[in-house]
C-alpha cells in the first residue's frame, strides 16, 4: 500500500499524514485508538480539518484499491464541505483512472449526487442511472441508482 | 515497496500537533494506524 509512488504522491499533495504505531506510539495508540474507535490495524482515517473522521480504510488492500479508497475518501471531504463541482471532479477520477477497483461504483454514483448538487439539474441523476446500465450493474450502487432513472 | 518511496511519506507522530496545525491550515489529515514493522 504505502509503498506504492501513486499513494505517496497522493497523501502527500493532499493530506498532512500522522502515525500511531501500535507498538511504538503505545500511549498515542490507545488515546486516539479509542477516540476514533480503532480497533484492527491498519486502520487508515481521513479526517476534515477539525479532525472529523470522514473516511476510514479498515485491512490491507492492494495498491490499486488503495488508492481509489483514498481518493473516494478525499472526494467525500469536498462533498462534505459543499464543494460539489471539485467532489465531482474527484469521484470520476477514481471511476476513470482506477475503474476496476470495489471504490469505482460507489464513486460513479457520488459523482451523479455532486454533479446534481452542483447543479440542480435531475438530469445528472438520470444520466448517472443510465450509466449504470453499462457498468458495474452488479453493485449495491447501481442498484441504489434505480429510482434515478 | 521501496525504501525510497517509503521515505517520502514523512508520517508525523504528534498527533496532537498535526490536528492543531490542521485547523489553521485547513488542510485534511490522514491517520494511519498501524502495527507494521518501523
Amino acid at each position: 500500500m504505502w509503498p506504492d509512488e501513486r499513494v505517496v504522491r497522493f497523501v502527500t499533495e493532499n493530506f498532512i499524514p500522522a502515525r500511531v504505531h501500535v507498538k511504538d506510539d503505545a500511549q498515542e495508540f490507545q488515546r486516539y485508538g479509542q477516540k476514533y474507535n480503532a480497533q484492527w490495524t491498519p486502520t487508515i482515517l481521513e479526517l476534515d480539518s477539525d479532525g472529523t473522521e470522514v473516511h476510514r480504510i479498515e485491512g490491507f488492500l492492494p495498491n490499486d484499491d488503495f488508492l481509489a479508497q483514498l481518493m473516494l475518501g478525499r472526494a467525500q471531504l469536498d462533498f462534505k464541505q459543499g464543494k460539489f463541482a471539485d467532489a465531482e471532479r474527484r469521484f470520476r477520477e477514481v471511476v476513470d483512472q482506477l475503474p476496476d477497483t470495489d471504490a469505482a461504483p460507489e464513486a460513479l454514483y457520488w459523482s451523479g449526487v455532486s454533479r446534481y448538487k452542483a447543479s440542480n439539474d435531475a438530469s445528472a441523476l438520470n444520466e448517472t442511472a443510465r450509466a449504470f446500465t453499462q457498468r458495474y450493474q452488479d453493485s449495491t450502487w447501481a442498484k441504489k441508482s434505480v429510482i434515478w432513472k | 515497496m521501496t525504501a525510497k518511496a517509503e521515505q517520502a511519506i514523512e508520517f508525523r507522530h504528534d498527533v496532537d500537533n498535526v490536528l492543531a496545525e490542521a485547523g489553521r491550515q485547513h488542510k485534511p489529515v490522514l491517520l494511519d494506524f498501524s502495527a507494521a514493522p518501523m
